[in-house]
């Protein structure tokens, strides 16, 4: 299949890859297709706070004089990515979706995107968050909300709406987000496309600003399984300048997307994470796509995990008490934001401005509810207690995991909700989290893919896929088979559904 | 409001109350790197130049435990007979301050790495050496912050000055602290006790190579927290004295603060419970803030590092890396050399040990060796306040000293000279011979043209001698040593002189 002629845009990263390594298509053609495409449609996604098309058109160019002079490249040299804007990248702003990094450029390469650019990847841009991530709909960016591709009234989950946008919008084919209760898969639950947390300690955090150090995760997001572990690997491994990071083998992600067989496999539906609280279409959806599996020649059963109901309320003492030490050092002495320093004022009194100005609404909450969380006299209480109904969590992925292989469930309660809707309701957007957050406080794998639209309102449901720690190749092999069948289906990508912009 | 009282004298104040003590100290560690990134720890340098985005804690940037401080901690903790944690963590204490690159220090809780020790330490008294024995409670490690500049104002302090500069070259030197448990019973001894405890964790470190201490860089700080009670009651409370940073301030600190807290409980007040600053110059101290409304730090496990879970196996490889304690070594080398407590006891005060056992392994007579260190140099390293081993004198030095002297080519008074020549830093002993010209005059004509002159300036003194008054010589032989400026051997000059006149004794 040659893409002559073919929307370039519109290609995922492993055809792009093999066309590029073929000679048939260029890494700056395609770089500048996509170029072409946000220029097009950005101006009512905004997706990307940051576009960098001179570096990406010099990095492009680079790629095709290196394979025009024979060397060899990585499987996805010369394709192009958008990067959340969480991650640091040398010279280029690093925002976070907040006022108070205005006009830091950080000196420094994360080690997501020092691979990425090994692999010879070529980054498009940053994309649009909540601020430091905190938040399920993006409309907490200090920068604007990003909209839906699906319906541009709608959200685009968060806090990594701009990378799934980006994807829906077929502004980039790859994305690099990061999840610490849920901002991958839940974006990608919503727009139609698909994103794993990797294994807490799989992907190296060195660089990707922190906000919960033992919850963050960064992750591969794409428009099909194949291309998502394709990014895995390519981001994963071992890094000595991250403490936490597994100094294990990365699991083959690849060579389990490729297998795509799930014959045998035992796969278990979590009792308490469905029906109750989830919209009609998410269910019925989900249950087909269950149903599917059954078919492939899966083994489902049911099994409890008695204390996820106690996750939503743990997970918001530990996040923001380790987010509330994590964002002390936005103070305004060293980079960004400094208000209120006119010579007169006391340091103490232009920090205090400096995160006044600085940080929004709910990053102010948070702050405050971790401040208070862990105070002498409370940390028993609360952040001691967290940490006791997080080993409960972990345990009760232990006891399922002894039983299946991976676990399933919705990935988010409802399809995209509108703009404006929650946003000034925090326990009600923290709601849309309740099924991805588990994952994170014990440090697994999982992963979200497309399972068909909700017939009420047309909008894309996500499955959520859950791995023991390590095995996240096991997400792939199942999301892969699932994922072929419903092509099967539909004869088509879900994400081929989307409205034109 | 602290009401202004005056000091109660210290035999008084000891008479009426008893002391409780209790030192943290810290220490910077001897190791090439920080505590949690590459950069390198050595002093000076340009500011903000040994740093990196985790030393300035950059977002995004993340710690990794520097394993040698880990291992310089882990031998501490040995030496002061702690024991060692299976497995403790790294926890945050936040507060908001500038020199603190991530508003957090990341240093231990609740989980030190060493815990439960004890250290020996023996303090002169007029019945002799008495020993006392320093509880430890815990050593752990934490990372230094940065180093304010406050330009303007009147008092260097953050409060009025006209803006203030950060160096953040000491962000992340690992430090060690060493906590003790409250130290009763010392009374009237406290501060000589206080100066011996930290004495001697300073020669612990030094000899376990940890670190050099030193001292003048600041890399050795104490809080000393002091509080008086009457005989037979509760414990008082206490106050804390930041940052006493010299042997001497430890022992002037608990002194001080005897005496301050002494004159407030005899007026009927209140100790307040408070961080004090020492001040060198006046050996007192000023309040600084009450801990009344004492900060919350907010401790938590430091998320960003795994637990260190030191292998039985490597603590005990460790154990076994560990020198001959202080106290051993000191009872072994006054056997040794059989010197009395007291001669010992100077050297000790002298911090002339090492020097003076490496003289004497360099071929050095073991009584030229403390010689040397403990009379000239001793007191030029006491009136410039600094250290022995600072003055640039070395072992091999003495020994080179000892070879001429024992040739007869340098006098007493010679080596002297060769002495402060090197502490000049005119260069070796060799050099510093040659450049000042220093050799005794051995050459019998020249001596005996001196001679001759001095004779013939003093003819009447040249007739006594002949005469037979023979201890009239002592007038032309120091005409003869004035002439030669010293070089001659006066003994030789004597002879030569009697010889010369056709005398004898």
């Amino acid at each position: 299949m040659g893409l002559i002629g073919a929307d370039l845009v519109r290609q995922d990263a492993a055809t792009l890859a093999r066309a590029m390594a073929e000679g048939e298509v260029s890494s700056e053609e395609v770089t500048r297709a996509h170029l072409d495409r946000i220029g097009e449609v950005d101006d009512r996604v905004h997706a990307f706070l940051q576009l960098l098309s001179t570096e990406a058109l010099d990095a492009a160019r680079d790629i095709d004089r290196r394979r025009a002079a024979g060397e060899q490249l990585g499987p996805l040299a010369g394709v192009p990515i958008a990067v959340k804007d969480v991650l640091t990248m040398t010279g280029v702003p690093t925002t976070c979706g907040s006022r108070v990094l205005e006009g830091w450029r950080p000196p420094y390469d994360s080690t997501v995107v020092e691979r990425l650019r090994a692999g010879g990847l070529v980054i498009l841009g940053k994309t649009n968050m909540d601020e430091f991530a905190m938040g399920s709909s993006t409309e907490h960016s200090a920068y604007g909300p990003t909209h839906n591709p699906w319906d541009l009234e709608r959200i685009p989950g968060g806090s990594g709406g701009g990378s799934a946008a980006a994807l829906a919008a077929f502004e980039a084919p790859l994305a690099i987000g990061t999840d610490t209760g849920g901002s991958i898969r839940q974006p990608a639950a919503v727009t139609g496309t698909v994103g794993v947390k990797p294994t807490y300690g799989g992907v190296s955090r060195y660089g990707l600003v922190a906000l919960a150090s033992s919850l963050d995760q960064a992750g591969p997001c794409a428009r099909t399984v194949k291309d998502t572990a394709l990014l895995h690997a390519a981001i994963a491994g071992h890094d000595p300048r991250d403490s936490t990071s597994i100094q294990a083998p990365v699991p083959d992600v690849v060579a389990a997307a490729d297998e795509a067989d799930v014959r045998g496999m035992r796969i278990g539906l979590v009792r308490e994470l469905r029906g109750e609280g989830y919209q009609a279409g998410v269910s019925q959806r989900f249950d087909e796509a269950v149903a599917i599996l059954t078919d492939l020649g899966a083994e489902v059963v049911e099994v409890s995990c008695p204390h996820f109901e106690y996750a939503l309320a743990a997970y918001y003492l530990i996040l923001p008490s380790e987010a509330s030490s994590n964002l002390a050092r936005f103070d305004g002495m060293r980079y960004g934001l400094r208000m209120g320093d006119d010579g007169a004022r006391s340091v103490e009194e232009v920090m205090s401005l400096t995160r006044e100005a600085g940080f929004g609404a709910e990053v102010k909450r948070r702050i405050m509810i971790g401040t208070y969380a862990l105070s002498s006299g409370y940390y028993d209480a609360y952040y001691g207690s967290a940490q006791k109904v997080r080993t409960l969590i972990t345990r009760d992925f232990e006891a399922a995991f002894a039983q299946v292989d991976v676990l399933v469930s919705p990935t988010a309660p409802t399809t995209a909700f509108r703009i404006g809707d929650k946003v000034d309701d925090p326990l009600a957007m923290y709601l849309n989290d309740i099924a991805t957050i588990p994952v994170n406080l014990a440090g697994n794998a999982a992963m979200s893919l497309p399972v068909g639209l909700a017939p009420e309102d047309g909008l894309p449901v996500g499955l959520q896929i859950m791995a023991p720690p390590m095995a996240d190749d096991r997400l792939y092999r199942v999301g892969a088979a699932l994922e072929a069948a419903l092509v099967d289906r539909w004869g088509h990508l879900l994400i081929e559904e989307v409205p034109a912009l | 409001m602290t009401a202004t009282h005056d000091t109660v004298p210290f035999a008084e104040a000891i008479a009426a109350f008893d002391p409780v003590l209790g030192l943290e100290t810290h220490v910077e560690l001897g190791t090439a790197s920080k505590m949690f990134c590459g950069c390198p720890t050595m002093f000076g340098g340009a500011a903000n130049t040994h740093v990196c985005p985790v030393c300035l804690g950059l977002p995004g940037s993340l710690p990794v435990v520097n394993r040698t401080a880990v291992e310089s901690t882990i031998r501490m903790g040995l030496a002061l007979n702690c024991r060692i944690a299976e497995w403790c963590r790294f926890a945050r204490k936040n507060y908001f301050y500038p020199d603190m690159p991530k508003d957090y220090q990341v240093s231990q809780y609740d989980e030190p790495l060493c815990f439960d020790g004890y250290l020996d330490v023996t303090v002169e008294t007029p019945d002799g050496p008495r020993e006392f024995r320093v509880e430890i409670e815990r050593v752990h490690m934490e990372e230094d912050t940065g180093k304010l500049t406050h330009a303007g104002g009147a008092t260097g302090r953050i409060h009025g000055a006209d803006y203030s500069l950060v160096d953040y070259n000491r962000a992340g030197i690992p430090l060690i602290e060493i906590v003790t448990k409250p130290i009763v019973g010392a009374g009237a001894l406290a501060p000589q006790v206080a100066r011996a405890y930290v004495t001697e964790l300073r020669d612990l470190m030094r000899a376990l190579g940890v670190s050099d201490v030193r001292m003048e860089e600041g890399s050795l700080r104490c809080d000393v927290n002091v509080s008086l009670s009457r005989p037979g009651e509760p414990w008082g409370t206490r106050s804390e004295t930041k940052n006493v940073n010299s042997l001497r301030s430890v022992e002037r600190a608990v002194l001080s603060e005897i005496e301050r807290q002494a004159a407030v409980l005899r007026d009927g007040g209140r100790v307040i419970q408070e961080t004090r600053h020492f001040h060198e110059d006046t050996g007192r101290s000023t309040p600084g803030r009450s801990k009344e409304q004492a900060e919350d730090y907010r401790y938590f496990p430091e998320p960003d590092l795994v637990p260190v879970a030191p292998p039985r196996d490597w603590v005990e490889q460790l154990r076994a890396t560990l020198p001959e304690p202080p106290a051993a070594r000191r009872a072994r080398l006054r056997a040794e050399w059989g010197i009395s407590d007291h001669e010992f006891q100077t050297l000790v005060n002298a911090g002339a040990l090492d020097l003076v056992e490496q003289t004497i392994a360099a071929g050095v007579d073991s009584a030229a060796a403390r010689k040397w260190w403990t009379g000239e140099l001793a007191r030029t390293a006491n009136d410039r306040g600094v250290e022995l081993a600072a003055l640039g004198v070395t072992p091999q030095h003495i020994k080179r000293l000892e070879e001429l002297v024992g040739a007869g080519s340098l006098s007493d008074s010679l080596a002297r000279q060769v002495l402060e020549g090197i502490i000049a830093g005119e260069g070796d002993v060799d050099e510093v011979v040659t450049s000042r010209g220093l050799a005794v005059v051995s050459d019998d004509a020249a001596l005996l043209e001196a001679i001759d002159a001095a004779l013939a300036e003093q003819p009447d003194v040249a007739d006594k001698i002949r005469g037979g008054k023979v201890q009239a010589a002592g007038a032309i032989v120091g005409a003869v040593m004035k002439a030669t400026r010293g070089q001659a051997d006066a003994a030789k000059v004597r002879a030569l002189l009697l010889e010369r006149l056709g005398v004898s004794e």
